[in-house]
């Protein structure tokens, strides 16, 4: 029982920049990027998978980091929140989510802003029904949703204009 | 949309919308929330819980845990009742703080499941878990007692031995009921006499949870000279200073509690879980320790809001008018006395105007988490009974549901049931802009199947709103900004609207007050954020401080003038010289001038509050059932609420809309499933279903501004009264479209399918439901 877990090394790409951290082979992404790169702004909540507040993409696809193992994600390529403001300079739907009240408590933001980035950047012009239903697996406790979503469409026409 | 009582006084920041002042922070993931500090040298805890709900400790060994590598502390309950035999003799406070510390972790006895039984600090969280397998704890089950029923019964278990009940006969021991209140008012007897319909009803309702996102989180360290600093998520910093203080045994004064972001609350994140435990384990460490709750423990151990059972009997007279009403509310405590039925008692029956009242009130202990605020505590339980009764009362009288609400509204001057006057409220307007409502006068709509039907119901709800303590800073800066340091924690924007009220009296823009959230070493006494107090209460201390910075500022302009200070006005952030229209110096222009006329500037605003003015939220639902699957969906809700005055109107929607999710949450789905032994079954969000953005409509709001007379702006309270109506909303709105009245929550799929195959869940008959009336007038 007092045995060292195997240690990894996991070298991955996290918002542009090379990382790399020796961890415990039952470390967790999310695990991972908080305490050993210091990437706090992903949030676990539910440690199961299901409420989005881990969110973050990984070589492309949307991941829920709390249960996906760190040494999985040697090689990988990962987006953060932190990575969304480049060079100074707010993603639209950050900027849309301070300008529409797009959240109350903030905790779950990072999360639902990764997941309305992927959205946009597979589909720049979805329809409101298209945004509902892609952000259903991103829970929030405090909005009821609507200035959440009010955000993303708003931020949609801010890039068209 | 917005309806104003009256024309009001032109604001030039009240009312306008402007960005937060932590938004940046939060949409780019530099907002500190408690779980994420990190210190050198800082050892992670685990917390051992109990797997029974009801269990005598005949053992308990933690050396092996204690010798583990990697293992710098362990601690268990007799780590806080040597603290509490310190404590003998202080009266009735004695009791509770007696239950504090065994809540925080058990003596000789587990009372719920999840109960900490012993804590560990090692290096990393890995090594604290496996050292809590080494802990070895022998238990008793003893049996169980999980509903009020089971718990008032002659011979129940007792949940707490020592437990010393207020029943109206004086104190009671061997019981389970901590406490029994009774508010009568007029002779109920005569009132029913006189009705020409009366309707009574049973309802049921089961233990639901905040569901906040953060979890629970502490971290501590001691410094040499003995201090201790705890960053915690917290609903107040200087509650949290106080008990730690308190169950420490030691002085206030050398506990600096930092609170950090906070990632919701609703009430749960009052009470006190881990912070005395990382004090604890600190201390034997000699090192900082955090500890931070997985999503299991922070169902089956913090504090969620009650279920019960509650009897309301309402009669009426032919024309419309109530003459009698009757409750009794029996709310599960949990395992330590608490619940929230006072409130529930003191707001049944506030929307009304009633001649005859009797309200009981029983706080039940049971063997489940002891209970803690959520948002409107009590309230919403209770409108579910009343506003579902008052709903068949209408209709069987055939008088149009709010048309009837109106009839029998509370007004200012009306006594409410439990003996308080009614102050300025707006009951009144809020009903009259209901019936208003673009959704009250739009058509429901033919359903979208042939298999689905489809149902309006509406509810009122009333919750008192809080006052208290609060303390404001401000400094002003010599590039003409202001410095904020204020106590009250954030939850959902309060900087901004808090900072507001002080740039409106400052007649700079809001961007301009720059605010931090204080911690208790640096700003005055600032009590919880709850009680839809703060934008009322920390609100006016940063009113007074702005004022006295106005008047300080007014000094420093007539020291550049060299004129009196009689002689100056102030207006829109200009000050100027009454009689010599040359002399004017912006807010901005005397600040430069700081140096030169004294030094800094700054000032405090200090409120102990009372008169925050109770807030009405009418809702309305549209629901479609279909009937093959029992699922209920939401087609369109509105909100109508009396707000006061409305600082940042998008804020105060959001949390009209927020409510409003958290109740159809709480009428559709959520529950605390439990098996006979007190286990919870769906201890996870995959299994405890909260909304998601695909269960909820675009939630439609109405803010109704009756201002406050206690507050220089109007402000009353609008975070707690939005949750109270929805779950009676939704009955009734079940009601329009089955016939059938739903009387337990959740009104899930499988309950509502009983409902429309004849039977229950239970497989009993339905409760009669129907005489037959004919449906309302309205359509």
């Amino acid at each position: 029982m007092t045995t060292e877990p195997r240690s990894v090394n996991v070298r991955l790409t996290v918002n542009g920049t090379p990382r790399e951290a020796a961890v415990p082979v039952y470390r967790t992404l999310v695990d991972l990027l908080r305490y050993d790169l210091g990437l706090t702004g992903t949030k676990e909540a539910c440690g199961v998978g299901v409420c989005g507040a881990c969110t973050v993409v990984v070589n492309g696809n949307l991941t829920a980091s709390c249960i996906t193992l760190a040494f999985k994600a040697d090689g990988a390529t990962v987006e953060t929140v932190e990575g969304m403001a480049r060079d100074g300079e707010l993603h639209p739907l950050q900027a849309s989510f301070i300008e529409h009240g797009g959240f109350q408590c903030g905790a779950c933001t990072p999360g639902q802003l990764v997941a309305a980035k992927a959205l946009l950047d597979s589909n720049p012009e979805p329809t409101e029904d298209e945004v509902r239903r892609w952000m259903s697996g991103n829970l929030c406790r405090c909005t009821g949703y609507a200035q959440i979503l009010d955000a993303i469409v708003k931020a949609t026409a801010a890039r068209e204009a | 949309m917005t309806i104003t009582e009256k024309p009001q006084q032109q604001y030039k920041v009240i009312g306008t919308r402007p960005i937060r002042h932590d938004g940046l922070e939060k949409v780019t993931g530099r907002a500190v929330y408690g779980a994420d500090v990190k210190f050198p040298g800082l050892l992670w805890g685990a917390v051992l819980r109990s797997p029974h709900a009801h269990a005598r400790i005949k053992k308990l060994d933690v050396s092996k845990a204690a010798k583990m590598p990697g293992v710098f502390a362990v601690m268990t309950g007799a780590d806080l009742v040597d603290l509490e035999s310190k404590l003998v003799d202080m009266g009735e406070e004695i009791d509770n703080l007696a239950y504090t510390t065994k809540k925080l972790m058990a003596d000789d006895k587990v009372v719920y499941k999840g109960h900490p039984v012993a804590a560990v600090a090692a290096v990393d969280l890995n090594t604290a878990q496996e050292a809590l397998k080494l802990i070895a704890v022998a238990y008793e089950p003893l049996p169980v007692v999980l509903t009020v029923e089971e718990a008032m019964a002659p011979g129940a278990p007792l949940v707490l031995d020592d437990l010393v009940g207020e029943h109206l006969t004086g104190e009671a021991r061997n019981t389970n009921i901590a406490k029994h209140t009774r508010y009568e008012f007029g002779d109920t007897a005569k009132g029913f006499a006189r009705a020409a319909v009366t309707v009574e009803r049973t309802f049921k309702l089961t233990m639901v949870h905040q569901g906040y996102i953060e979890p629970q989180n502490a971290t501590a360290q001691w410094n040499q000279d003995g201090k201790l600093t705890v960053w915690t998520s917290t609903q107040g910093a200087f509650n949290v200073r106080d008990a730690v203080a308190s169950i420490l045994k030691m002085p206030e004064s050398n506990i600096r509690v930092i609170p950090l972001e906070i990632g919701g609350g609703f009430g749960g994140k009052i009470p006190i879980y881990l912070e005395p435990v990382a004090a604890v384990l600190a201390r034997k460490a000699g090192r900082p320790v955090k500890l931070v709750m997985d999503r299991k423990s922070v169902f089956e151990a913090t504090g969620p809001t009650p279920g019960g059972t509650i009897r309301v009997k309402v009669g009426a007279d032919s024309a419309g008018n109530i003459t009698a009403a009757e409750a009794d509310l029996r709310y599960e405590a949990g395992a330590y006395p608490g619940s929230p039925v006072g409130a529930g008692a003191q707001c049944i029956f506030a929307p009304y105007r009633l001649p005859n009242s009797r309200i009981d009130a029983y706080d039940v202990v049971v063997n489940k988490p002891k209970t803690a605020a959520y948002r409107a505590p009590g309230a919403t339980q209770a409108a579910f009974a009343m506003e579902s009764v008052v709903d068949e009362v209408a209709e069987r009288l055939g008088i149009d549901p709010l048309e009837f609400r109106l009839r029998n509204a509370s007004r200012e001057g009306d006594r409410r049931a439990d003996g308080p006057i009614f102050p300025r409220i707006g009951n009144v307007q809020v009903l009259q802009a209901a019936k208003r409502s673009a959704q009250w006068n739009a058509p429901l709509g033919a359903p979208s199947a042939p298999h689905k039907k489809r149902g309006r119901g509406v509810a009122n709800g009333f919750w008192f709103n809080g006052g208290m303590k609060s303390s404001c800073n401000l400094a002003v800066n010599k590039d003409g900004t202001v410095a904020m340091v204020e106590g009250s924690v954030d939850i959902g924007g309060t900087r901004a609207s808090i900072a507001m009220q002080a740039a409106e009296v400052l007649g700079i823009p809001a961007e301009d007050v720059h605010p931090t959230v204080g911690d208790t070493d640096t700003v005055g006494q600032t009590d919880v954020t709850g009680g839809s107090r703060t934008t009322f209460a920390t609100g006016y201390a940063a009113y007074l401080a702005a004022t006295n910075v106005v008047k300080q500022m007014m000094g420093r302009a007539a020291k550049l003038w060299e004129i009196d200070e009689s002689g100056i006005e102030f207006k829109d952030g200009t000050f100027f010289s009454k009689s010599d229209p040359e002399l004017r110096l912006t807010f901005k222009q005397v600040a430069e001038k700081l140096d030169e006329t004294g030094g800094p500037l700054s000032a405090t605003g200090t409120v102990n509050m009372r008169g925050a003015g109770g807030a009405f939220s009418t809702q309305i639902a549209d629901v479609e059932v279909d009937t093959e699957t029992g699922k209920v969906d939401v087609l369109r809700w509105t909100v109508v609420q009396d707000v006061g005055k409305a600082i940042h109107p998008a804020y105060v929607e959001g949390q009209m809309q927020g409510g409003a999710a958290q109740g159809i949450g709480w009428a559709l789905n959520e529950e605390y499933f439990w098996d006979d032994k007190g286990n919870m079954h769906n201890s996870s969000f995959l299994d405890y279903r909260m909304p998601t953005a695909l269960d909820l409509p675009k939630i439609e709001t109405v803010l109704v501004e009756v201002p406050n007379p206690n507050h220089p702006y109007g402000v009353r309270g609008v975070g707690e009264a939005p949750i109270v109506a929805p779950v009676a909303a939704i009955a009734n709105a079940l009601r329009d479209a089955l016939g059938t009245r739903f009387t337990e929550t959740p009104m899930k799929p499988s309950r509502v399918l009983a409902a429309i195959k004849g039977g229950t869940l239970d497989g009993a008959a339905t409760a009669a439901s129907s005489n037959g009336a004919s449906r309302r007038g309205r359509r």
